[in-house]
């Protein structure tokens, strides 16, 4: 196991150089470099000829004036210490912009990923045994308009209704904490908290929910045609015990490594997500850097969420070769 | 004596889709949008389909007549003389026109759907971002079948070592957060719409290409693909002639489901400011718009969203449909 996993981090590198290289390319070699853009935000007007003078001063400060490949080399050098260079914008260490930043979006996702498997696996479960049924066709068509339904046109609905205008005011649609619940003593900070996330994080949950309980349901129906499943219930099991001891188990291991293919998807959401509900999270401080084009930051962010991305890709095939024991690590290299 | 005539595989999978009712209605929900898109013009705006005026015809829709320049058609009502008449379209405002004195209505007999902060009629964008969507998800779908048909053949048909190349590639482009890598290409390039196709078509190629490599994988050995390397056709030749339409099914699925995806991007975009330049009309903008004003403009936040929800849903359903017709392990469900 140890080797499988080391041979997988290994692989981790080229796939990691590709999606930098790609990232710092479009980045830099976009038109309209950031300084000028700094500088047409902040000074407004001062003459040409001092403009030019102050754009290639800071360019040289910032290693702006050398050539591309020259550049990336630089930072993939800085990278490997770790050192993701300051924000343009404030002059912070990136490093330390994320750090406040990520906890927020993870505990957000994991809440998400939870909360997913919960319900999508009970719902999955039900459509396949009981499908056909009334209640199954139901939930069924449910799920399939959830799944259609955009995030952000949830989000604005959720506010509209529910977020204090002419309707309900039941949740807070601004921020992670009330102002001054920082220094509320923990159980009521943690209930505000949770109280602000429980929109957003709906909006993060229901259109994977949605797609991993139609998996679910599909994964479960196909392996309660198998041969030993009908040969368990021949030999007098009740049905429960057929379907969640022996159908169950090999339909759970499909589900699992699709967590793989819904993590980028949920960077994406993240982004719009905390746009909407102001939460100072991975997605919003993305956002933001796009818009100052902050190169630092948005190199440190798709480097971070890539790598991210790929750690869980591992976690799920290290849980697939565990649960599944036709499958061992010498194959799957 | 009669002959049967055969109805071919493509034939055999329309009689099977025909009878799935749901993926039915929802092909004649997206003629219905491309009507609409293609007759946008004639279905909103506030110039007149046909006029006659002194004894002209004129088509002011169509062509620009220099006797009508800077003329307001709505004055030019009033003063039709016997004889003389003029048939707008339905909707009787142009999706740009600004009106300062109905800002913010919310929905009348005047502007069923309302109207926006700069007093524009809400159905007539409407009317015009369907155009919008629907050209940025047929386009972009269009641009990523050819990028993974390309790619995927590529890997497909030679193996190997290209096919191990080629499918690093596949791996980073799947493990990218893709929505924020469009938001960075957006943000850094100017954000017309065909920059937005091509950015969506160039990063959502790894379903069909991954398809299309495995149909491929499994097609090279066929009796028939030796025979026409053997007969000496050229790799092109045999790869586009002979294996790619017996590998095109799976492909016409994951487009449809590809053009719903699009326009999901699309408006996601367009509601974080990075669509389509003002003052186009898109769905996401009207929707992005709802954001300033959710706490009563519910009209804002119901149309727009309804539609992309709709035309979402639609190319699902039929996706799904094309789905079932085509996959013979679907026909027991």
């Amino acid at each position: 196991m140890r080797d499988y996993i080391i041979k997988r981090l290994i692989l981790l590198i080229p796939t990691l150089l590709g999606i930098t290289i790609i990232t710092f390319f479009i980045i830099q070699l976009a038109p309209g470099n950031p300084v000028e853009r700094k500088l047409q935000l902040e000074e407004g007007i001062k003459s040409e000829a001092i403009t030019k003078e102050i754009v290639e001063e800071t360019k040289r400060l910032y290693g702006l004036d050398k050539p591309i490949y020259v550049r990336y080399g630089i930072w993939l050098k800085q990278i490997v210490t770790l050192d993701f260079g300051r924000s343009y914008k404030d002059h912070r260490p990136v490093i330390d912009k994320i750090a406040e930043r990520l906890p927020i979006t993870i505990t957000l996702n994991i809440i998400s990923i939870i909360l997913i498997y919960m319900t999508a696996i009970p719902i999955g479960v039900y459509s396949a045994v009981r499908h056909g049924s009334a209640g199954e066709r139901a939930s069924t068509f449910v799920l399939f308009i959830l799944y259609s339904i955009p995030s952000f046109w949830m989000a604005m609905i959720l506010i509209f209704f529910l977020g204090g205008g002419e309707y309900w005011n039941v949740f807070p649609v601004y921020g992670i904490l009330s102002p001054g619940a920082e220094n509320y003593p923990f159980p009521e900070k943690a209930a505000d908290f949770l109280w602000h996330i429980v929109l957003p994080v709906f909006c993060l949950t229901y259109g994977s929910l949605a797609y991993l309980s139609r998996f679910q349901k599909g994964s479960l129906m196909e392996v309660l045609r198998e041969d030993y499943v009908r040969t368990a219930a021949a030999k007098g099991l009740p049905r429960s015990k057929v379907i969640l001891k022996h159908a169950l188990r090999n339909a759970l291991i499909p589900i699992i490594t699709i967590l793989a293919g819904i993590l980028p998807a949920m960077i994406g959401g993240s982004v719009i997500i905390e746009t909407i509900f102001s939460i100072p999270g991975i997605g919003q401080l993305g956002f933001e850097s796009v818009l100052a084009r902050d190169y630092p930051m948005i190199m440190a962010i798709a480097t971070i969420s890539a790598f991210l991305t790929l750690i869980g890709i591992l976690i799920s095939d290290l849980v697939y070769v565990l649960i599944d024991p036709r499958i061992s690590f010498e194959g799957r290299s | 004596m009669t002959e049967t005539k055969s109805v071919g595989y493509w034939g055999s999978v329309w009689r099977k889709f025909k009878k799935d009712r749901l993926a039915f209605s929802a092909l004649i929900v997206i003629l219905l949008l491309l009507f609409v898109a293609v007759f946008e013009s004639m279905l909103a705006g506030n110039k007149p389909i046909v006029l006659k005026y002194e004894g002209h015809l004129y088509f002011p829709v169509l062509f620009r007549y220099s006797e009508f320049f800077g003329t307001d058609f709505k004055e030019l009502r009033g003063k039709l003389g016997p004889g003389d008449f003029a048939v707008f379209p339905p909707v009787r405002y142009s999706p740009t026109e600004n009106d300062l004195n109905s800002i913010l209505n919310p929905p009348s007999g005047e502007h069923p759907f309302g109207t926006d902060d700069r007093g524009r009629d809400v159905l007539a964008r409407m009317i015009y971002g369907a155009r919008i969507s629907l050209s940025i998800g047929f386009i972009a779908v269009g641009i990523s079948a050819v990028i993974g048909i390309m790619l995927g053949g590529i890997a497909g048909y030679y193996g190997g070592t290209t096919d191990f190349i080629v499918s690093r590639l596949f791996e980073v482009m799947m493990t990218f957060p893709v929505f924020f890598l469009i938001l960075t290409i957006l943000a850094f390039r100017d954000p017309s719409i065909y920059n937005i196709m091509i950015v969506i078509g160039a990063t959502s190629w790894t379903g069909v290409a991954r398809l299309i490599r495995g149909e491929f994988l499994k097609l090279r050995k066929f009796e028939y693909v030796e025979a026409a390397v053997a007969l000496g056709g050229n790799d092109f030749r045999v790869m586009m002639k002979h294996m790619l339409p017996n590998a095109l099914a799976p492909v016409l699925v994951d487009s449809t489901f590809g053009i719903a995806g699009a326009i999901l991007v699309e408006s996601g975009l367009s509601f974080l400011g990075f669509g389509v330049p003002p003052p186009d009309p898109s769905w996401g903008d009207v929707l992005s718009q709802s954001q300033r004003y959710v706490d009563f403009a519910w009209w804002l936040v119901l149309f727009p969203g309804a539609a992309i929800f709709l035309t979402v849903t639609a190319f699902n359903l039929l996706g799904e449909g094309f789905r079932n017709a085509i996959d013979p392990k679907f026909t027991g469900n």
